[in-house]
């Protein structure tokens, strides 16, 4: 059969289909348009970081310049100081969050209070609900110079004032733990679910034949968290080159002074879009931002379907 | 024998209260940022100047809400624009969502498997920020629409999934018996599916509407008028900003030097975070649900 006879079986095959299920591919049309319009179309215009862009030729009336852009990048030393930090500060969040949100799911499981484990548990989900622009209020309120908490207590106890928005190196630990500040409540409750998916006969005979609460967690309890812990973390590498814009631009700002050790790629992008009007150059990090997720994403999919096949995404 | 049951108990203990105390202290950590920002509020505003932030004030005022709430079109407007933003992109979303994710769950669907993939790539590749805000602006003409920051946050390929997935709860027997009887795809979808589907249109909106009331990204980005500012964005632009009069004045007359600049950021920041802490205790139940099935399976 010819390749166009075949194209115009399956053409027809579609068209029937359609007809028949008119309804129902109707229903599904807006959220296919959706994604068309979002998604799709907007794909073709990472061509935008191979062009020194002209806003009024458009993406592709713009001149071709190759990989100039990147090689700016490279060559700046910018492409290299967003990627690690990025990179610095993703791994930190998953693997210091995740034994954080561990080890506040086990201290949590093992306590009997009723009151106290709905009212705690409620109390640290909180940070979850507000926006990092109220995170970013947060930190004003507790590091500003004249009247920030901490300085109204250093004033207060005779010492000098910190200057806390001019200091580069302590903004690491400040956004560190922020982002633990926010996202325990949430991990924790994942973990926690696994915790009390566990058969309670397991405990039971654990304890009939004297095992002691420590050895109960350590050899019970960590165990079967490991899968979950494993798989987030995985999970988590395919994002390791995406930054948690929110946060850091909330808390950082455009305070120059500070990006050596807080600019992130999304920051950096960001910057170029709305303070330079560079759109090829932010494009460029953009575009190796995603083509670099595409590509963790795919090995840790391989990955995980080598350890656990039932969660590998596809 | 009696050494072990001893053993075991002094280790419970031990486990028992490291994990009261430290659950505790986190637990004021996490609400400590929430506290000074409500106490600091209230704060007179010399008292600020004079001695900076504090979580026990000497004197209580009110002066920065009465300024807020008397004076400020500004805030109203932004509320509104909230409002609207979180109410329209909630109720869109979910019709859009509950449908694709009927239709996706229909057996009988010959592309079904095609279409999610077509929805779950996105998630692994984007075009990225910049052509994105080339075609809103440049293409679609959002620039200053207020659709610009409901749009793209409408749809989201892991709420449709979610919602495909309680699908999979409802019998297929039952579509088969109300299309024995007659009734069309979408009168299914109405009469039967929706009022089966309330729990995980709750959850799903709820997750929804949280992140419209928090959204502030895309008014940054497309907003030009400060009257389609949405609340979040006015918060962050009062903060960062030192003149607040311009921000907070339209038509009354504000005395600026009389203005208590410290205190009115952080009384914003609480009209701005209250109906979230209000509503917190209804919805925390919900949110809990739709946390533990999205992460146990997705």
């Amino acid at each position: 059969m010819g390749l166009l006879t075949r194209v115009k079986l399956a053409g027809r095959n579609i068209v029937r289909e359609v007809m028949k299920n008119k309804v129902l591919f109707l229903m599904l049309l807006p959220v296919l348009l959706y994604f068309l319009i979002f998604h799709y179309a907007v794909m073709p215009g990472a061509y935008v970081a191979f062009v020194d862009y002209n806003l009024n030729k458009g993406i592709f009336g713009s001149d071709f310049i190759g990989l100039k852009n990147f090689e700016f990048l490279v060559q700046n030393g910018d492409l290299w100081n967003i990627t690690k930090n990025t990179l610095l500060y993703n791994i930190v969040f998953l693997a210091l969050g995740n034994i954080i949100q561990i080890v506040f799911a086990i201290m949590l499981s093992e306590i009997s209070g009723k009151w106290f484990k709905k009212v705690s548990q409620s109390v640290i989900l909180l940070p979850n609900f507000i926006s990092m622009v109220i995170v970013g209020v947060f930190a004003y309120n507790i590091f500003n110079f004249n009247s920030g908490f901490i300085n109204t207590m250093l004033a207060g106890a005779g010492l000098d004032r910190y200057e806390f928005y001019s200091d580069p190196g302590i903004w690491k630990y400040i956004i560190v733990a922020f982002k633990i500040w926010a996202g325990t409540g949430y991990g924790m409750i994942v973990y926690l679910a696994t915790i009390t998916g566990i058969n309670h006969d397991l405990y039971e005979a654990a304890y009939m034949d004297g095992a002691t609460t420590w050895q109960r967690i350590r050899y019970m309890t960590l165990p079967i968290l490991k899968p979950t812990f494993i798989l987030l973390l995985l999970f988590g590498m395919g994002g390791i080159l995406k930054g948690s814009f929110d946060l850091f631009y909330n808390l950082i700002g455009t305070n120059s002074v500070l990006y050596p050790q807080t600019d992130i790629i999304d920051t950096y992008v960001f910057r170029s879009l709305v303070g330079q009007f560079n759109f090829s150059m932010g494009a460029a990090v953009g575009f190796y931002q995603s083509l670099f997720g595409l590509i963790l994403v795919l090995v840790v999919n391989f990955i995980v379907r080598k350890i656990e096949p039932d969660s590998a995404l596809f | 024998m009696e050494k072990t049951t001893i053993k075991q108990d002094s280790g419970s203990l031990i486990v028992k209260g490291i994990s009261y105390v430290s659950i505790t202290i986190f637990a004021l950590i996490c609400l400590f940022p929430f506290a000074l920002m409500i106490s600091s509020s209230f704060m007179n505003e010399q008292e600020i100047v004079r001695e900076g932030y504090k979580l026990l004030p000497k004197e209580v005022s009110f002066k920065a809400y009465s300024m807020l709430l008397g004076n400020s079109t500004q805030l109203v407007d932004a509320y509104q624009v909230t409002i609207f933003i979180t109410v329209v992109g909630t109720v869109l979303g979910l019709f859009m969502m509950s449908m694709a994710g009927f239709v996706l769950n229909r057996k009988d669907f010959k592309y079904r498997n095609f279409f999610s993939f077509l929805i779950y790539f996105t998630t692994l590749f984007s075009g990225g920020l910049i052509p994105t805000y080339i075609l809103m602006v440049k293409h679609l003409h959002l620039k200053d629409s207020l659709f610009a920051m409901i749009l793209p946050g409408v749809v989201g390929a892991w709420s449709i999934f979610l919602m495909r997935n309680f699908m999979k709860a409802i019998p297929d027997s039952l579509y088969e018996s109300a299309t024995i009887d007659g009734a069309g795809d979408f009168r299914i979808y109405w009469r039967i599916f929706i009022p089966l589907a309330v729990p995980s249109l709750a959850t799903i909106g709820l997750f929804s509407a949280l992140g419209f009331w928090n959204e502030w990204y895309n008014g940054m980005l497309y907003m030009d008028s400060p009257d389609k500012f949405p609340l979040q964005y006015f918060l962050q632009r009062m903060v960062n900003q030192t003149n607040l009069g311009a921000l907070i004045n339209s038509g009354a007359v504000i005395n600026t030097a009389d203005l208590p600049t410290q205190s009115i950021k952080m009384a914003t920041a609480v009209l701005a975070t209250g109906p979230i802490i209000l509503l917190y205790p209804f919805v925390q139940r919900y949110f809990v649900t739709g946390l533990t099935i999205g992460a146990v399976k997705g």
